[in-house]
């Protein structure tokens, strides 16, 4: 039984002349879920995200939210928002009147949208820059502006386009667990669009992994992780070594591969410090590579160099077999 | 010692600067002195002496054609100015958000400065066996049955005048127009209908903000161009209308220098009060 506004994409299609950049998806988000769109660029993610929104037409299928189609509808009348990529601020417009935007578009006076304005500002903790203009603001406190903004026309589900893409490192993991924050208070739907798989991980309830236009695989960030369906999945999402093995490709993550004196025999091709581990890359004689996460005194324990022959072992539960 | 290589760099400094500000003075500050200098002398039916005196002003000032004349002048530059911002501004806004590709519109915009392939005195007379008495535009009228006798107002008016001025100078309003709205990142566009705004409340509270600088450049082409202009009157008007170039030209022609520098002066305060009235609205110095 699903109940509240969820969102649903049936046979999901989208056309640029003769290229298909999205293929009959179906899926049904959750509501009141953090969902993140995987996917390497080009794989169709952002063009979803465009249709959800509204911004680019639907091919053939429909979206339905809350049971309604809304894929004819105008972008601000479907209940979603959209945060743009490089954020979209209005450059002539200060920080409380961009917010303002959309309520000043529906006729609202002054100052019952400079009030609702201030709310959403002091929401992202923004209220001490709201005379100032998009220009004066940092990365990051441009994004919170953007953010207010979609948030102001209350929508059912908020759609992210790469939030994060255009912060620095630092900033990205701070900002991070800001959006996962307020996601969890406000309790809509959040589309997540990423390339980077740990963000990904990071934020999301759930993970749909798309590649060539299709959803690779979906679920809970835990269980794609965990159980990759697809050799490209277990790839993408890291931390994953792809066998081959008689029985068909495997998987193994790289911290249950361990060095040892027997076991399948392979050459030490580089080794990476990272702090608390040490990572192994080595080429297996069937030309498969092969990470291992070794712990970092163990590794020390018996340290090897590039070139070294060496022997890898895993507990043979922990291998998870692919189905495609 | 450490204040060689300083001193150095400011002789380079001027050194550099030095070229242009020669032309500068030599072609800009020079004559524009001369002629404010000459502005003062005196003149006689044959002859100009060298004085100080204030006679030309006075003689202007006092004359109620040079009022009539400035009026003339300011109502074809505003004129002009509403119609070419009309013009420009549809034009580069379908150049710049309806024409997707590229190549399109570069090819729309060259096409657009196709006129100017000519010169402007033959783009100007060409408008005359058009509009005259026994003009295309009349025969075609007549012959759809529009009017039945030909309309006298088409040429050597003012309608002429500023048909030909919205012709030559439209296209000093594309170009900047254009140039400020390719900058408007599309994206804005998206966020704008995001938020439930119409595509007539997205011109009015996106594009036209973000375009101010652009229409002002234009602004000060169109204006500028215009006021200073005294040959598209002449051959337009037939010589019957006048606009403060005209008024320079005739004392020209009849060898009145002082006098002729005297409004030359006025119209050059005219035009920059005109303009510094205009950059207190909008900051353009971004956009250069």
């Amino acid at each position: 039984m699903r109940t509240g506004y969820d969102l649903e994409l049936v046979h999901l299609t989208k056309r640029y002349g003769e290229t298909v950049a999205v293929r009959d998806l179906n899926h049904v988000f959750a509501p009141g879920s953090y969902v993140c769109l995987l996917g390497p660029s080009g794989c169709g993610k952002s063009s979803t995200l465009r249709m959800i929104a509204g911004h680019e037409e639907v091919s053939d299928g429909s979206i339905l939210l809350d049971g309604h189609d809304v894929a004819p509808l105008a972008p601000a009348q479907r209940g979603t928002a959209m945060m743009f990529q490089n954020y979209a601020l209005f450059p002539h417009l200060s920080v409380r009147d961009n917010v303002a935007f959309s309520l000043r578009m529906k006729g609202v006076d002054k100052p019952t949208r400079h009030k609702r304005a201030n709310e959403l500002l002091a929401l992202v903790d923004m209220t001490h820059l709201a005379d100032r203009l998009p220009a004066q603001l940092s990365g990051g406190q441009q994004q919170r502006v953007a953010l207010a903004r979609a948030l102001v026309t209350e929508p059912k589900v908020l759609l992210l386009d790469e939030p994060l893409s255009a912060l620095d490192p630092f900033l990205r993991i701070r900002m991070r667990s800001e959006l996962k924050k307020l996601q969890r208070e406000l309790g809509i739907t959040f589309i997540h669009v990423t390339h980077g798989q740990d963000e990904a991980l990071a934020l999301a309830d759930e993970i749909v992994v798309m590649n060539d236009a299709v959803i690779e695989q979906a679920g809970p960030a835990r269980e794609v992780w965990a159980q990759p369906r697809t050799e490209f999945v277990a790839r993408f999402i890291g931390g994953h070594n792809v066998i081959t093995l008689p029985q068909g490709k495997v998987t193994v993550r790289a911290d249950a591969v361990q060095l040892a004196d027997e076991g399948m025999a392979a050459t030490v091709m580089a080794i990476e410090y990272q702090g608390a581990s040490v990572a192994v890359s080595t080429t297996t004689e069937g030309g498969d590579e092969v990470l291992a996460l070794l712990p970092e005194d163990q590794f020390f324990a018996a340290p090897k160099n590039p070139g070294d022959a060496v022997r890898l072992r895993w507990d043979e539960a922990r291998l998870h077999r692919l189905t495609a | 010692m450490a204040a060689t290589p300083l001193k150095n760099r400011h002789v380079l400094g001027w050194l550099m600067a030095m070229p242009l500000s020669v032309v500068l003075l030599a072609f800009l500050f020079a004559p524009i002195v001369m002629i404010a200098v000459v502005s003062f002398w005196g003149a006689t039916e044959f002859s100009i002496y060298p004085a100080f005196q204030f006679d030309n002003y006075e003689f202007l000032f006092g004359s109620p054609v040079t009022y009539k004349v400035f009026g003339a002048t300011l109502k074809y530059a505003l004129i002009t100015w509403a119609l070419t911002l009309a013009i420009g501004f549809t034009v580069a806004y379908f150049l710049a958000f309806h024409v997707r590709s590229l190549t399109i519109q570069i090819a729309l915009f060259l096409i657009c400065t196709i006129p100017f392939w000519t010169s402007n005195i033959i783009r100007m007379i060409s408008w005359i066996p058009f509009l005259g008495r026994n003009g295309i535009a009349n025969q075609t009228l007549i012959s759809w049955g529009v009017i039945d006798e030909p309309l006298e107002w088409l040429l050597y008016s003012d309608f002429s005048v500023i048909l030909a001025f919205v012709h030559l100078y439209t296209l000093f309003m594309v170009v900047p127009i254009f140039n400020t709205m390719m900058r408007i990142d599309k994206s804005l566009l998206e966020a704008a209908r995001d938020n439930g705004a119409s595509g007539f409340q997205t011109l009015v509270h996106v594009i036209l903000p973000l375009t101010k600088p652009g229409i002002m450049i234009g602004t000060i082409f169109v204006v500028t161009l215009v006021m200073g202009d005294f040959i598209t009157v002449r051959f337009m008007s037939g010589s019957q209308r006048a606009n403060v170039g005209r008024l320079i030209s005739n004392d020209i022609a009849l060898l009145q220098y002082p006098s002729a520098a005297a409004t030359a002066v006025v119209l050059l305060c005219t035009v920059l009060i005109v303009i510094a009235i205009l950059l207190r609205f909008v900051n353009i110095r971004k956009e250069l």
